[in-house]
């Protein structure tokens, strides 16, 4: 057989892949929804679906799409993020970039008004969720920026750069609770309960901008899959290849952390699945971009989806916010890849 | 034909590479010989515009400072010192090299280009492994082959025997002029070992503190020349018609 011929069989087998994951994806977002404290069966499902249950429609369908395209948002932007910045722990919540947009929509929040918890305890209401979307990307940028310009001043090790993104989540933090020093009793309950990433108190007009902000996205990505193998290759190969790895790098950086922005903006900080995702899609079929980036989206969403499942059921009727699951789940491997000592950078 | 005219290039105060000029014509394999840090590797990476140096570079009367990245890359192959070390696989690593001619995906005509090349360089058995498998030599002949299929007119090589046994060095060293010569391309190969650019060179170029130091063909390396470049006591002999440059030890 021709080398050619053997190379689409293992093309075939990446597609598979991606078929399969998103098979499995299908299957858990229709049992997700038949879980939760109303119960509803397994054979009714579609038809509740299609009767407009309320329980679903109201609560678990808008539960389910934001795990969903969060969970593969996240994913891509740590996709993309490891490979710009030619490093394995990079993530939106590793470098910072989350805390940065946590910031900026807090401060949309208390400052402008754009959202608030009306009673301690329930759950928070964006009243303009456009002004918290601009001020989250405007936070992330700050980090996004400052992890450019370190990678680009000095030569630091993967391990140094993520040093810069903790020292960048811990400025952050301290910038949310001088925010909370500042704020009424609601005001910072509501901040409380928002740094907690949860997926259930997205509305539907939220949702909506996930979803079109994950698709502008994930089509810039995927036009640009060929450019981020490039870049495996290193700069001066990839340059010699026609790239334009400047460009390439700023704009991956300033997409994701748009990305990233949108999807905390709405659900609050969740961590480690950009980190997650990306790596076990690597470890499954590869590092070729041109796979990575629709199976890390699957993949993202899968891990989201299971993660907040585990947390509506475990403790059932409390809510364990998924941002909480997804830590418990990420910091592991987290440890573990240091340990790698920065291995696998490329792809 | 490459010609290169007034070519100048600084790190920051540092000038690496001062008023260079000279040209290559198809089918000719230049070697470019020198000390450590004369600008080897420099003047290289300035001729597909890696680094954007001042001067002029035309192929076949077009100035490269006028057309796309992509029309440049496919002109110039790159054969990195270093190569990479990826999980992508030897097939996906050389498909690479089709980048400056794919607009949404790889065609049919691709990948049996990237096919041919493989085995123009008799690596086929390799070709679904990853790259972090591969041994240096290994390594080597894919980087070389990628910057086949991108199918350039000139190939730039910086220093592709470097880390290679003395069989793979032979066997690099002709697929390269065999290339060289059966597409009517041009090789420029940057090379610290100068018996092997004795025996593969149409043209030499010696570079000394960023300046063309002597330019010709292989007969204008003599002892003295190499003292002044190198500093070195060495004698050049003949074996079997070839040059050999014998160093005093």
């Amino acid at each position: 057989m021709s080398v050619a011929g053997e190379y689409k069989k293992l093309i075939w087998r990446r597609t598979f892949f991606g078929i399969f994951s998103l098979f499995l994806l299908l299957i858990l977002s229709l049992v997700a929804l038949t879980l939760g404290s109303y119960n509803i069966s397994f054979q009714d499902i579609l038809g509740e679906i299609v009767d407009g249950n309320p329980v679903l429609w109201n609560v678990r369908i808008p539960r389910i799409l934001t795990s969903i395209f969060v969970g593969s948002s996240l994913a891509l932007s740590g996709a993309v993020m490891q490979c710009v910045l030619r490093n394995p722990l990079a993530s939106p919540f590793t470098l910072g970039i989350s805390q940065g947009a946590a910031f900026g929509a807090a401060i949309a929040i208390v400052f402008f008004g754009a959202g608030q918890v009306h009673r301690i305890g329930e759950s928070l209401t964006i009243f303009n969720p456009y002004l918290v979307l601009i001020f989250a990307f405007l936070g992330s940028l700050i980090s996004a920026i400052v992890i450019l310009i370190l990678a680009k001043l000095r030569d630091l090790s993967p391990e140094a750069i993520i040093l810069a993104g903790v020292a960048m989540s811990a400025l952050f933090q301290a910038a949310v609770m001088l925010i909370q020093y500042f704020a009424t009793d609601v005001q910072v309950a509501s901040i409380v309960f928002w740094t907690f990433g949860d997926v259930g108190r997205a509305r539907w007009i939220e949702i909506y901008l996930i979803v079109a902000s994950f698709i502008i996205c994930f089509l810039y990505f995927l036009y640009h899959r060929w450019d981020y193998n490039s870049l495996l290759a290193g700069d001066e190969t990839a340059i010699s290849m026609g790239v334009n790895t400047q460009k390439i790098r700023l704009e991956g950086m300033i997409v994701s952390s748009f990305l990233t922005a949108v999807c905390i903006s709405f659900t609050g900080i969740i961590g480690f699945v950009g980190l997650i995702a990306p790596h076990v899609v690597r470890l499954l079929i590869g590092g070729d971009y041109r796979f990575l980036i629709p199976n890390c989206a699957v993949v993202g969403a899968v891990v989201l989806l299971i993660s907040d499942t585990v947390g509506r059921i475990a403790l059932s009727p409390v809510i364990i916010p998924v941002g909480i699951i997804t830590s418990i789940l990420g910091a592991p491997m987290f440890i573990y890849l240091l340990l790698r000592g920065g291995k696998g950078v490329r792809g | 034909m490459l010609e290169v005219e007034g070519l100048s290039f600084s790190y920051g105060n540092r000038e690496v590479l001062r008023k260079i000029a000279f040209s290559v014509k198809e089918g000719e394999m230049l070697f470019i010989l020198g000390p450590n840090g004369s600008g080897k590797t420099t003047l290289l990476k300035c001729l597909n515009r890696i680094l954007k140096p001042k001067g002029a570079i035309y192929v076949d009367k077009v100035d490269l400072g006028k057309i796309s990245s992509f029309e440049i890359a496919k002109k110039f192959g790159y054969v990195p010192q270093r190569g990479e070390i990826s999980f992508l696989t030897v097939f996906d690593a050389v498909l690479l090299g089709r980048r400056p001619y794919i607009k949404w995906e790889a065609k049919k005509e691709d990948l049996m280009i990237v096919e041919e090349t493989i085995r123009m360089l008799g690596i086929e058995h390799l070709a679904l492994r990853k790259l972090n498998e591969l041994s240096g030599g290994e390594l080597q002949l894919v980087l070389i082959a990628r910057a086949f299929a991108q199918r350039p007119k000139y190939l730039l090589l910086d220093e592709p025997t470097n880390n290679l046994d003395i069989k793979n060095q032979v066997e690099v060293m002709r697929i390269i002029r065999k290339a060289v010569k059966e597409k009517g391309i041009s090789a420029i190969v940057s090379m610290h070992d100068v018996n092997i650019a004795l025996s593969y060179a149409d043209k030499m170029m010696l570079l000394k503190d960023g300046k063309i130091f002597a330019f010709g063909g292989v007969e204008i390396l003599d002892g003295k020349m190499l003292k002044e470049v190198f500093g070195i006591e060495a004698e050049i002999v003949r074996y079997n018609g070839r040059m050999l440059v014998v160093p005093e030890v």
